[in-house]
């Protein structure tokens, strides 16, 4: 097998604002290869790949592809190199055909859907994709949807395929899939790059792994003679201790109560089927069940954005000792009723920030009714958000900066920060360290439980298995809507979750336990 | 009576057909021009401006020249449109401008601005009517197929119209065919809906953006010089135009984006228009339940809109995109 160099970057830098994306990047790909590039959250991956297929210019440094240099400037110079980009938010036209958008944007020929159809069909064949070509984008599963975009990559005719974190929204067999058709990619002589943030994948489908660690580029190493151990040294500088500090849970009293709680769906499917738990305070209460089980809308019935179609919600006050049913009533009628309720929902820029504010107007969200009059005071959520960056460490220009302007990791620390400042009595997160990398995750675990120690009843839902039972006191499993069981977090074991989360669970939807 | 009815019908939607044939193209790019009102009001009055000059340099006004009687106006009103909707390309697609103001603003200057070059003119020619009479002009631009008068109903009712109006048509069913059958249409659809994934696909979003705003502009305009030539005769005064640059902006809304079925439904919306005249000399009516009538296609839209909406079906759906600037390093 002949390799050659399919592309080379040299000394890439690019800037945003005043973050350094990548700084004096240099890597090589190969035909006939799978380059995975590694990297935490933020670490540049995308940026780099977004240089090479047009979508951004690189400040400084030289692209060579072929040996010569190239200048990228758009997207339609990337496809004139021959290289194609998966972008993991697809770029599909929902109200076309899968045929219609492989074909979008090229102007060779005569403009004929029929034969397009079937020589696309040919290339589908070849690489072993299977899918109904005349299908229109909003009807196709999110695997489906990749596929198409795969294929009309290769329709285009590129040599270089970037791939940026293909498997995050796959089901394993889907992975295994994909995995054969980029194996097949390969020995056909294809240069292949794959952004992932999981070892596992790298392991099993890369010949090399280039790593990036915030924006710099520190090594590249055969996968053969590469393990775990040594890819997490690369990717995040030091060791990080694995260990989650667990405290034992001190005067743990009922904080929430949910008797009998039943949610029905718009289209009157049930949601929640007669859950029955208790959150205590000091104590994190871990909600682990296979996505779409019904977490969501738990946590939306505690903060009174779901209507219950039967049940209580009992709220135990811990000043007062008085008992308070949170049940039909709206976000402002509990927080009028003195409970402090703080949510993070797992849509942060859907329900938990607002994007085009800055991080300043997100903090007054909560506080916008303090003034006088009709005037909000500005200075406190203010000094809050400086608090909220300094102590989180957000990376900023600033506290004007909007917040959809910064990375996943980030807004989710401003909103967490934003959500912890209440002093609330009891705190939800629904996959408060999804996206984020591993310093910022356990930034995450620490901050709940330092909450958790303060007296808060904390309700953390989560999909790492290992982080639940390492985290949580108790852990509830949900499957389908039922509660499965209520485990003791010490001494469970994933096994024992795995099962309950399957448990009764009337298999209509795809899913895995992790 | 329905014949004439019919007839009326046509003559009424026509300025309307332009009106939401160029729109469609617009908003299919992703832009929703809310200028269109003024843009119509510009062409109007460009080609009132193109025939006025012309018709002034004749020395023997009973011999003009039959090709430039017709293409000055015609060229004027073009290129007066092709202003306006550069106006509205730069503002929004360089400048990424908010759409609904500059589409607005350029509605209050498009009228303000034919109303200024409406009233000079009215001033120049000194009459005692507030209003310009083009005669000479409108003669030629409202000539019919020389055998309408033969052919009874059918003749009224088919082809008893000028140039432009077939034009309006065909223009319509190109457009239609261009959007649904062609790789220009494809592209121009994939901009409209995501910008992001045409640019990513190698289309140049800001070329298309420009050219379906421009053209489409272009279209629209005609609708206001057929509407001085044709409909009203050649006479211009001030905001004789009324509303029918907003009922152009509502068929494109009742067509859910189809100019192929904008045809019909700008002669549904013409005749909607024209209904109390003629409901008048059946049941003798006050003015205000005229009014009340000369609603009727503003409801009908109101009622497609709901049940668009309602159905859910995204094939229906505006273009994905409308109203929204796009910016390729905005992440």
């Amino acid at each position: 097998m002949e390799k050659t160099a399919a592309i080379e970057l040299k000394n890439i830098t690019k800037v945003f604002g005043q973050i350094v994306a990548n700084k004096n990047v240099s890597l090589t790909v190969y035909n006939h290869e799978i380059l995975s590039i590694l990297g935490e959250n933020g670490s540049g991956k995308t940026t780099l790949m977004n240089m090479i297929s047009g979508i951004y210019h690189p400040d400084e440094g030289q692209i060579f592809i072929g040996g010569k240099e190239a200048v990228i400037h758009s997207p339609k110079d990337a496809y004139r190199y021959k290289i194609g980009m998966i972008h993991q938010h697809f770029k599909l036209i929902d109200v076309f055909t899968a045929v219609e958008n492989i074909v979008l944007g090229i102007n060779e020929g005569k403009y004929d859907l029929k034969a397009a159809t079937k020589v696309v069909q040919e290339t589908c064949e070849k690489y072993g994709f299977e899918i109904d070509l005349n299908k229109k984008i909003y009807q196709m599963s999110v695997s489906e949807k990749q596929t198409v975009e795969i294929v009309k990559t290769l329709y285009r005719g590129a040599d270089i395929l970037i791939l940026d974190e293909p498997t995050a929204v796959l089901t394993p067999q889907e992975i295994d899939k994909l995995f054969a058709v980029m194996r097949r990619m390969r020995d056909d002589g294809k240069a292949i790059i794959i952004i992932t943030h999981k070892l596992n994948e790298v392991l099993s489908i890369s010949d090399r792994v280039s790593v990036l660690r915030k924006g710099e580029y520190i090594g590249t190493v055969n996968t053969c003679e590469a393990n775990e151990s040594i890819l997490t040294e690369m990717m995040v500088g030091e060791k990080v201790s694995l260990n989650i500090a667990r405290t034992e849970p001190k005067n743990a009293k009922k904080r929430l109560s949910l008797t009998n709680v039943t949610v029905l769906s718009d289209d009157g499917r049930s949601i929640l089927k007669n859950v029955n738990f208790t959150a205590n305070a000091g104590e994190i209460l871990g909600i682990a069940g296979i996505s779409g089980s019904g977490q969501k809308e738990l946590l939306e019935a505690i903060a009174g954005l779901q209507h219950l179609k039967s049940g209580s919600i009992l709220y135990y006050d811990p000043v007062t000792g008085k008992e308070e049913n949170l049940r039909d009533k709206t976000p402002m009628q509990i927080k009028n009723l003195g409970v402090r309720l703080s949510f993070v929902p797992e849509d942060r820029l859907g329900m938990g920030l607002v994007g085009s504010m800055d991080i300043t107007d997100n903090m007054m969200l909560r506080s916008y009714r303090s003034g006088n009059g009709a005037f909000v005071h500005r200075k406190a959520p203010q000094d809050l958000a400086k608090r909220v960056v300094k102590d989180l460490k957000v990376v900023t220009p600033g506290v004007q900066t909007p917040v959809r302007r910064l990375s996943g990791g980030n807004v989710q620390k401003v909103l967490v920060g934003r959500e912890i400042s209440a002093s609330p009595t009891v705190l939800m997160a629904a996959y408060p360290v999804r996206g984020l990398d591993i310093n910022s995750s356990y930034m995450i675990y620490n901050l709940l439980t330092e909450q958790k120690e303060n007296g808060v009843a904390v309700i953390f839902v989560g999909e790492d298995l290992d982080v639940l039972t390492e985290l949580c006191d108790r852990i509830l499993v949900i499957s389908g809507g039922v509660v499965t069981g209520i485990v003791d977090g010490r001494g469970a074991t994933k096994e024992e979750l795995g099962l309950l989360m399957t448990k009764a669970h009337h298999s209509e939807k795809e899913g895995t336990a992790q | 009576m329905i014949t004439s009815f019919l007839h009326r019908a046509v003559m009424q939607g026509i300025p309307l057909l332009f009106g939401s044939t160029g729109e469609i193209i617009t908003e299919k790019s992703g832009n929703l021009n809310l200028g269109i009102p003024g843009i119509m009001y510009v062409g109007g009055i460009s080609g009132v401006i193109g025939a006025f000059l012309y018709e002034n340099s004749l020395v023997d006004k009973s011999n003009p020249n039959a090709f430039l009687i017709i293409a000055i106006p015609l060229l004027a009103c073009l290129l007066g449109s092709l202003l306006m909707g550069l106006i509205y390309s730069f503002l929004t697609t360089t400048l990424r401008a908010n759409q609904n103001v500059t589409g607005l603003a350029l509605t209050t200057f498009g009228i303000g601005f034919g109303n200024f070059f409406g009233g000079s003119l009215i001033t120049l020619v000194k009459t005692d009517v507030p209003s310009i009479t083009l005669s000479l002009t409108s003669k030629y631009f409202a000539k019919t197929l020389p055998f309408a008068d033969k052919c009874g109903w059918f003749g009224e009712v088919f082809l008893s119209y000028s140039f432009l109006a077939y034009f309006a048509i065909l223009t319509a069913i190109v457009v239609g065919f261009m959007l649904k059958r062609t790789r220009t249409g494809l592209n121009l659809r994939a901009v409209g809906e995501s910008p992001a994934t045409a640019d990513a696909a190698g289309i140049s979003v800001t070329k298309y953006k420009y050219a379906a705003t421009c053209i489409g502009s272009m279209i629209a305009g005609l609708g206001g010089l057929y509407y001085v030539m044709d409909y009203a005769s050649g006479v211009w005064s001030n905001d004789a135009f009324g509303d029918r640059g907003w009922l152009a902006i509502a068929l494109v809304i009742f067509t859910v984006w189809r100019p192929n079925i904008g045809i019909l439904g700008s002669i549904l919306f013409g005749g909607l228009y024209i209904v109390h005249n003629y409901l008048n000399n059946l049941i003798p009516m006050n003015m205000s339940t005229q009014e009340l009538i000369k609603m009727a296609p503003y409801v009908v839209t109101v009622i497609v809109l709901i049940a668009i909406s309602m159905r859910k079906k995204r094939e229906t759906q505006p273009p994905a995109s409308l109203g929204l600037a796009y910016f390729r390093e905005d992440r």
